[in-house]
């Protein structure tokens, strides 16, 4: 019996022993579920010779993963944050990789008017009518930027006391959050890739588009080794320079959902 | 919802397509949670069944810490894993985190106290049968530890089952310490989590029902199992 | 290998508690072991209590029991019980189970464990599960088990009291043999006949007091208590 026990230990642990050539990258739930890692990610691999392992989680928790040295790279959309991590001495430096861009989503009765180019007074006419809305309320890179149109927009609905009703923090990533704006019929701010590759829409449509504010960019930065020496810097540069190299950055372009491109590649040449 | 048809007509095609990655991801399930509820059980087996015989002060305080860790909450044990196993923790140099290893970790943690509170009950009750007869023949307490649970092994056996399923369905602590990366750490629960989270229903559904299948299949050959034994035994 | 031996069996003024109720009354007994005896008595007597002191199960509250001199039960002795407690294991598997635990490996398990069984008259049932036997069966299985080890002392709780006569009749014919072999037995009963055809002496319990030490035929025919005369009345339950 215990032999039987050990024999079934040894297969289960052969079984999911691993490759040691990977690297990885902390990234944002957006960005995963828009599926560009699943396309992008092979070929990286064949240009590179190793494995990219992605771990999506929200922005806030993806910078936290570098400063501990849980991850090797970050891939990110929050320039603030990123700047910080540098100051902070965890990243090595910024190089800008790619945008894309936020939209507004809302029921296509759309009672409160926002439709149009202007987030900004979108926001404003969606408070004045109170009409529901769904927020991140989760440090990702998206929850940033909302909270930085409502700034503008003059309101913060999340500092109210009591807490407006038909303002809704769900604390959770895009998906789920377009889930329960689908459920409610409300309002919500959302990278048009997850947004693309969505399919639980309900009711909602894009409302508001093209406003430049609304440009989400992409930054990619090596973990600093010399607060981790563990970290896979070769390989890490390697990947970094791989994405902000014409093939990458090509590789970025080429993604699409129903013809649409989800990511405008924007890396600096020679940077 | 009118979803229902349509997942299980792509649940049907995506199982007897033998799609690779489906497979993959369940293939990975399976063996991270068996590998978890037979460590599990190496451990809680013979400590439930010692906490059964054996008398020792505090005896009454370890039996109600057991069945409280029933209900041990099972993002406290991921965040808890992680923090140990993340690189500014005690175990970092291991260099598991985000590995099937660091499944195994916390899936082991969660399923060790149900194993333990269950075999203590079974054995207890069939100590109390067995004590007598056992101290006549000289068999010490401790060293009825191994008899009590080959005799009890039909039993038993549901443990093992109870300890893989929960294994099985844990969802937030293998997403904390796995990461839930694509081809190395996605399992059913977690492949299901992000599906539902992108609004693809349909397919969350799917796995879904691929993981009911499992574990229906393994608790009715549990059950039959269960049953050739009392034909056997008596 | 100097074995400790179990004899003489000396039980010196024990007593057993169990919280506020008093199972054993200050019971003094001195088993030489060459001749069986019965301990009987009413419900409640204590006589499961005192089997299992004398063979160590409990440990007295007061007073003292010793074996061959020794406080320390040496492993020459074996008990059944009313219900027989078997493993769920073959026959055999049941009787090597004990012998294992004693000591014994190899091909003199093997043996004895068969012979055993043989004896007994199980011998075609040794691969059979132990618990699909019969009642009958499982108790000379029990039997069979004990008997394996060589036992000096041979303790039986109630050892028919579970059985229909047929099956009491084959228990106490291997009793019988057990006894013959020079085991000493010691056990407890409710069959007054079972009692007569086994024991030599008969140790009479009540409430806790031993009332009398009696042989067989003298005790069934002029019992020198009231209590036993009351029990062999059929007035005691």
């Amino acid at each position: 019996m215990k032999k039987t026990f050990v024999a079934c230990l040894c297969a289960a642990s052969a079984c999911v022993a691993m490759a040691q050539d990977f690297i990885t990258v902390a990234s944002t739930t957006s960005t995963e579920q828009s599926g560009l890692f699943k396309h992008l990610l092979p070929e990286a691999k064949k240009a590179l010779g190793f494995d990219i392992r992605v771990v999506a989680v929200g922005t806030g928790q993806a910078l936290d993963m570098g400063r501990r040295g849980d991850a090797d790279v970050e891939f990110v959309h929050d320039k603030v944050a990123e700047e910080k991590f540098l100051a902070e001495g965890y990243g090595v430096k910024r190089y800008e990789v790619m945008y894309n861009d936020f939209v507004i989503v809302g029921p296509k009765s759309d009672p409160a008017g926002a439709r149009g180019r202007d987030v900004v007074a979108a926001l404003k006419k969606i408070a004045a009518a109170r009409s529901p809305f769904a927020s991140r309320g989760d440090k990702s890179g998206t929850d940033a930027a909302e909270k930085r149109y409502w700034k503008q927009a003059g309101i913060e609905p999340w500092t109210q006391a009591p807490k407006p009703g038909w303002y809704r923090e769900t604390g959770s990533g895009m998906g789920p959050t377009l889930n329960t704006a689908a459920g409610m019929n409300a309002y919500a701010l959302a990278d048009r890739g997850t947004w693309l590759s969505f399919k639980n829409r309900g009711d909602l449509v894009i409302l508001v588009e093209g406003d430049t504010k609304l440009f989400n960019q992409y930054g990619v930065m090596l973990v600093n080794p010399a607060k981790h020496p563990h970290v896979k810097k070769e390989m890490g540069q390697r990947f970094i320079d791989w994405l902000t190299s014409p093939a990458g950055q090509a590789a970025i372009a080429a993604y699409r959902i129903d013809g649409q491109q989800l990511f405008f590649p924007n890396a600096k040449p020679g940077a | 919802m009118p979803d229902i048809a349509a997942s299980f007509a792509l649940a049907l095609r995506l199982i007897t397509g033998g799609d690779a990655e489906l497979r993959g991801i369940v293939l990975l399930s399976l063996e991270v949670s068996l590998a978890s509820a037979l460590l599990a059980c190496a451990l809680g087996l013979p400590l439930g069944a010692l906490v059964a015989v054996r008398e020792f002060a505090g005896r009454r305080a370890v039996i109600v810490g057991l069945n409280a860790l029933f209900g041990l909450p099972s993002v406290v044990v991921g965040l808890v894993v992680y923090l140990l196993l993340s690189r500014a923790g005690p175990l970092g140099a291991w260099g598991i985190l985000f590995t099937p290893k660091a499944i195994v970790v916390a899936q082991t943690i969660l399923v060790i106290p149900i194993v333990a509170a269950l075999a203590r009950q079974f054995v207890e009750d069939a100590w109390a049968e067995y004590r007598e007869q056992l101290m006549s023949l000289g068999v010490s307490p401790a060293r009825a530890v191994p008899t009590l649970i080959w005799d009890l092994r039909y039993s038993l056996l549901t443990v093992v089952l109870a300890g893989f399923g929960r294994a099985a369905s844990e969802v937030g602590a293998v997403m904390i310490v796995g990461g839930n990366i694509d081809g190395v750490t996605r399992v059913m629960t977690t492949a299901i989590a992000l599906e539902t989270s992108k609004g693809d229903l349909p397919l969350a559904l799917a796995l879904g029902l691929v993981l009911l299948a499992i574990v229906f299949a393994l608790n009715s050959a549990a059950y039959a199992i269960r049953e050739w034994s009392v034909r056997r035994h008596g | 290998m100097a074995e400790a031996s179990s004899l003489p069996l000396e039980a010196r003024s024990i007593t057993v508690r169990f919280g506020a109720v008093t199972a054993i009354d200050r019971v003094d007994i001195v088993l030489e072991g060459s001749a069986p005896v019965a301990i009987l008595g009413a419900n409640g007597a204590g006589k499961s209590v005192l089997l299992r002191t004398l063979h160590g199960l409990i440990a007295p509250t007061g007073g003292s029991v010793r074996w061959g001199g020794s406080t320390r039960r040496p492993r020459d002795q074996a008990m059944v019980f009313q219900r027989p407690v078997l493993l769920r294991r073959s026959a055999l598997d049941n009787v090597r189970y004990a012998l294992a635990v004693n000591g014994v490996s190899g091909a003199p398990r093997e043996r004895r464990a068969r012979e055993a069984l043989a004896r007994v008259g199980l011998g075609d049932f040794a691969g059979r599960a132990a618990r699909v036997l019969s009642g009958g069966e499982q108790q000379r299985l029990a039997l069979a088990r004990a008997w394996a080890l060589s036992p000096r002392v041979l303790f039986m709780d109630e050892p028919t009291a579970s059985l229909d006569p047929a099956a009491a009749a084959e228990v106490e014919r291997v009793i019988g043999e057990i006894r013959a072999a020079g085991t000493a037995i010691v056990l407890t009963t409710h069959h007054l006949g079972f009692a007569r055809r086994v024991a030599s002496e008969i140790v009479f319990l009540h409430l806790g007091r031993l009332t009398e030490r009696t042989p067989a035929r003298e005790f069934f025919a002029t019992p020198r208590s009231l209590e036993a005369q009351s029990y062999l009345e059929g007035e005691l339950p």
